[in-house]
């Protein structure tokens, strides 16, 4: 396989963006990242785009061909990938793996949701769909009550409580407070998260990611074109992925995201660190509870371990292992296909050291963690200033 | 599920109405809903219907406060992953309780009613619940 560098970064505003549609979002994201890899766009050899459901927020389908023609790219191949709300993160991986295996120089990967078309019982419901339609969503399950019972289960097992779940929610809300791309640039309290209306007990409306518009993409290319092209790229040292069952209640821990625990090992190994190396990490925070779930089943954590890790600071901006200095899910927003490509725009930007009020402090190595449904896809990507992880080069 | 299907409710009447399963006699697992192949023997498995007993225990459980559109009449509810005594866990409602008194590993039992309904002329859809036991 050859090496991958991302060469150009690109998002919208995250927001109720009434203004535009998946067109103008689209290409707004699309045209920046273009521009901040110096090309013309002629260089691109073929895109793939991250959405979950176009067909249900917006009544568009064929949203691959629609990205290609919205960033003027035609004729070039455009194929859409989803995977729920791991829908970025797959299509940045695969076209990672199209460069990789030498099919391509120079491809495109996006992302884009556009999700306030609709009410939000509506939004509800579409977004149910990543969860077991027969078994789980037609007996009442929504995606706050699935990582609600996860949640619930975590306290039970491990004594995590409600104020270490809001603690989450306040960390992310600083870092969106230094974000001017975040849906929330505003800090909170714990007592606001606290005193906020109940969705799922023991999930609170701050516990909660927001239904958000957005795009986000990238640019990436092989190494003697990255290198040609840039003098900062930043290398995607590993590109792992795995899968579990659809259903929550058909694993046997509620309190483990098996498939993010495999991705995580796998993508660890093929970069040849460990999670001590890893100096930031966007990981997938749709609620508080899945930050804690995936802090420990990174490896940053032991298991059980991450509520007391995150109250006692260890998450926050600058310290042991900076997560989610975009503002997470929770506060950038959470426009479910454009997710997994705004961490690969946040990492980048940190790595370039052009993350402005919320640059970690000598960011090398960076870590993307994007989860589909409750669970059931996960991705996990490395990137670096190194072309080689293990030689340091 | 597509709204208003109705092979899509009929055929899953045997599990969703009386707690059909099936049960691998090779390796003795049970699987709720039914499988047709085990993961455990694949073709040497030996899969038979079984019909599960519909007692079981709170694994967890949550108050739902903001339902999808065709639940928002029963909200507030409990919704619980419930381990069932032959060993798989489903997700279901708890009902004939005050929410306060939902614990983990509360003994409960499946009952019969009425799950949502798709609006004014659409289905009716019926299923399981759980009750204290």
């Amino acid at each position: 396989m050859r090496k991958v560098a991302v060469v150009g970064v690109g998002m919208t505003k995250f927001g109720e963006r009434w203004e535009a549609g998946l067109k103008e979002l689209t290409a707004e994201a699309g045209i920046r990242a273009i521009e901040d890899a110096g090309i013309s766009g002629d260089e691109v050899e073929a895109v793939y785009v991250g959405n979950m459901s176009g067909g249900r927020f917006v009544g568009q389908e064929h949203i691959g061909a629609l990205l290609a023609d919205a960033m003027g790219l035609n004729p070039v191949p455009a194929t859409r990938v989803e995977a729920a709300c791991a829908s970025g993160g797959l299509a940045f991986r695969q076209a990672y793996l199209a460069v990789a295996s030498g099919e391509f120089d120079i491809v495109v990967a996006g992302g884009i949701e556009k999700m306030t078309d609709v009410l939000t019982g509506q939004a509800t419901t579409t977004l149910g769909g990543a969860a077991d339609q027969e078994w789980e969503t037609f007996f009442g399950a929504t995606f706050p009550s699935l990582y609600a019972l996860i949640a619930r289960r975590h306290m039970h097992e491990f004594g995590t409580t409600e104020e270490q779940l809001a603690r989450v929610a306040v960390k992310n809300h600083y870092n969106g407070a230094r974000n001017p791309f975040a849906q929330y640039q505003k800090e909170i309290t714990l007592d606001q998260v606290l005193n906020s209306s109940p969705v799922a007990e023991p999930l609170k409306l701050l516990d909660c990611s927001p239904i958000t518009d957005g795009a986000a993409a990238v640019v990436i290319a092989s190494e003697d074109v990255a290198k040609k092209l840039t003098d900062t790229p930043v290398w995607v040292n590993a590109s792992a992925q795995a899968s579990d069952t659809l259903a929550l209640h058909d694993r046997k821990s509620l309190t483990t995201l098996r498939a993010t625990v495999e991705a995580g090992k796998k993508a660890f190994q093929k970069a040849g660190i460990s999670p001590r190396d890893v100096d930031l990490a966007e990981v997938h925070d749709c609620f508080t509870i899945a930050e804690i779930l995936a802090v420990e089943d990174l490896g940053f954590v032991k298991k059980g371990e991450g509520g007391k890790a995150v109250e006692d600071g260890m998450f926050d901006l600058n310290s042991d292992v900076s997560v989610n200095t975009s503002g997470g899910l929770k506060a950038c927003g959470h426009p479910v296909g454009a997710t997994g490509i705004k961490q690969v725009v946040e990492v980048t930007w940190q790595l370039r050291g052009e993350a402005g009020k919320r640059q970690v402090d000598k960011a090398e190595i960076g870590l993307t963690h994007n989860v589909g449904g409750s669970g059931a896809t996960a991705v996990v990507h490395i990137l670096s200033r190194y072309i080689d992880l293990r030689s340091r080069r | 599920m597509a709204e208003g299907s109705v092979p899509a409710v009929w055929r899953r009447y045997p599990q969703r109405y009386r707690l059909v399963g099936s049960k691998c006699e090779t390796c003795g697992e049970f699987f709720f809903p039914p499988r047709i192949i085990c993961p455990n023997c694949r073709r040497k498995g030996k899969v038979v219907e079984y019909q599960f007993s519909g007692r079981g225990v709170v694994e967890s459980y949550t108050v739902v406060h903001t339902p999808p559109a065709d639940m928002e009449d029963q909200a507030p509810y409990v919704l619980a992953i419930v381990r069932l005594e032959e060993g798989p866990m489903l997700t279901a409602q708890i009902v004939d309780v005050d929410p306060r008194e939902v614990k983990i590993g509360m003994p409960v039992r499946m009952v019969f009613r009425r799950i949502s309904e798709d609006g004014e002329d659409g289905l009716i859809n019926y299923g399981y619940k759980f009750a204290p036991l």
